[in-house]
């Protein structure tokens, strides 16, 4: 059977460069970066290599990256770190309603442990507009953090302007760049922000790897507490193959970004026009135009997410939904219900999001078999049965 | 990969791919409805019922994998059932007929329970309304 995966938003295939450039390190070259001969040497210089080349990727300094295990870890550290260290000028912190729950339930345990949460709400698009930023800073306001791209419905924010908002009021602007970095140009001085969190897996290289950027003279309170590895903020000996990878991972993202997001740009814009031409009833979720070069997002009606994803994998199709029924709280996409759409709508939510290795092939594909699952769980929808009678009935 | 999502039961899974008993009846003795989108699905259960057996069970569902095998099975297990047979029915057991549900799936057999008590009891207004006695 046809194998297609189109499922790179939730992680991408590691590329075979970045695997080989680990190896070393998962074999001979073993050491701990901290020791002073040459093991340690061997491993220290790998990763400041790596460290570099994550800086690069984003325009940084590489003294100003910090390595994490995951971009929810750097979620974690910037939302909780930067609002600690600053809680004595201020216990209130600002984020959209879209936000990955990485940065959204950091920002709820600091509800729990005393400080103030707003909520920035979306447009229809998902868009977040400045001024509502604006609106909800406050005198006691100690951050503001905004995502860079939605990773469900890919839409991206306007950073730069929403960044000068909070430079002008003196807040400190983080944003969750995971769904960008490595994959659309990011650069940290010209969008003006003070930290951004990223992840390996995002863009070719290992899981289990991500890094934090914090623009030097900015306070952050050390995630673990331990030794003084990544300059006393975040103890614990660091995942040498892992961060090897991650930076071979940006290296090649720095190298081949124009060619990727032409790539990837193709095959999405083919999809977003022709499978709404394809099926009756189905909507485009997220920005039209700025959304992320390999994500078609959609939901489609009066029918299930995990039905059509589940009859979609056993036709080969890997895509992901944010229905209530995948997920294990049961509960509808957060992002969906903030731009808007209604429950039953927001249950035939569809992700698709390519990856290097997708062609246009893999477009027919879905077209193919994708519009008999759709017919198939209409007949047994009891939404599209009322929607036919009602709309035959109006004729 | 493996064929089948490892959540799922391949009983779950056949019933989900292949359900038994899908649309609508025409003129049912008793109709169940329940459940929202808010909560993720919508279960319609119609049954045809003679000499207090239920002689034809149908459904229609707005939901998951889960959702679509639970109504499935609940409509195989109620055909030639009585009345008091087919109350009896809870949603463990058709949970069990499905070897097993995931836990955070638990919810759709309870939907299925409920859709399915729901259309006894639209049938059992439905006979007192037409003056017979309802079968107790």
């Amino acid at each position: 059977m046809k194998k297609v995966y189109l499922d790179n938003a939730s992680t991408t295939p590691l590329l075979p460069e970045v695997r080989e450039a680990m190896l070393p390190f998962l074999g001979e070259d073993f050491g701990n970066p901290s020791c002073l001969h040459d093991w340690g040497d061997t491993a220290r210089e790998a990763m400041e290599n790596a460290r570099t080349e994550v800086a690069q990727l984003i325009g940084a300094d590489a003294e100003e990256i910090i390595f994490t295990a995951s971009g929810t870890e750097s979620n974690n550290f910037a939302v909780k770190g930067l609002a600690l260290a600053q809680q004595n000028e201020g216990k209130h912190v600002v984020v959209s309603a879209i936000e990955h729950f990485s940065v959204l339930h950091s920002a709820k345990t600091l509800e729990k442990w005393g400080f103030e949460l707003s909520l920035v709400p979306v447009d229809r698009y998902g868009v977040i507009d400045p001024e509502d930023v604006r609106r909800s800073i406050r005198k006691d306001t100690v951050l503001v953090s905004i995502m860079h791209a939605n990773n469900e419905v890919g839409t991206i924010e306007p950073i730069k302007e929403i960044a000068k908002v909070a430079k002008e009021r003196g807040v400190v602007f983080h944003t969750d760049a995971v769904a960008t970095a490595g994959t659309i140009p990011v650069d940290v001085r010209e969008l003006g922000i003070d930290a951004l969190s990223l992840a390996g897996n995002q863009f070719y290289g290992p899981k289990g790897v991500g890094a934090l950027w914090v623009r030097k003279g900015v306070r952050i309170l050390p995630f673990l507490d331990g030794g003084v590895q990544e300059g006393g903020r975040r103890a614990g000996t660091e995942n040498i193959p892992a961060i090897v990878g991650l930076g071979k991972a940006a290296e090649l993202a720095r190298m081949h970004m124009k060619t990727r997001i032409e790539h990837l740009s193709r095959l999405r814009n083919r999809l977003l026009t022709e499978l709404p031409n394809k099926i009756d009833h189905v909507v485009v979720t997220g920005h039209p135009q700025n959304r992320l070069p390999g994500h078609a997002s959609f939901c489609v009606e009066f029918i299930e997410g995990e039905a059509m994803l589940m009859l979609l994998n056993s036709q080969g199709v890997a895509v992901t939904s944010g229905s209530a029924c995948t997920s294990r709280a049961l509960k509808a996409s957060h992002v969906l219900i903030a731009m808007g759409l209604p429950h039953a709508l927001a249950q035939g939510s569809l992700l698709f999001s390519f990856g290097l290795d997708n062609t246009s092939e893999d477009i027919d594909y879905v077209l193919e078999v994708l519009p008999p699952i759709v017919d198939r769980l209409r007949q047994m929808s009891p939404l599209y049965a009322k929607f036919t009678k009602t709309s035959k009935g109006g004729q | 990969m493996p064929d089948v999502p490892s959540q799922y039961s391949e009983k779950v899974m056949e019933h989900f791919k292949n359900p038994r008993n899908v649309g609508e009846m025409e003129n049912p003795d008793g109709v169940g409805r329940v459940g929202n989108p808010v909560c993720g699905d919508i279960m319609e259960l119609y049954i045809k019922v003679k000499d207090g057996i239920i002689v034809d069970a149908k459904f229609k569902t707005f939901g998951c994998g889960a959702a679509i095998a639970t109504s499935s099975m609940v409509t195989e297990m109620v055909k030639g059932k009585t009345i008091e047979e087919a109350l009896k029915i809870s949603n463990k057991a058709v949970a069990e007929a499905l070897d097993g549900l995931p836990p955070v799936k638990m919810h759709c057999s309870i939907l299925a329970e409920e859709a399915l008590k729901s259309a006894i009891e639209d049938y059992l207004d439905n006979s007192k309304k037409r003056g017979r006695a309802a079968k107790r």
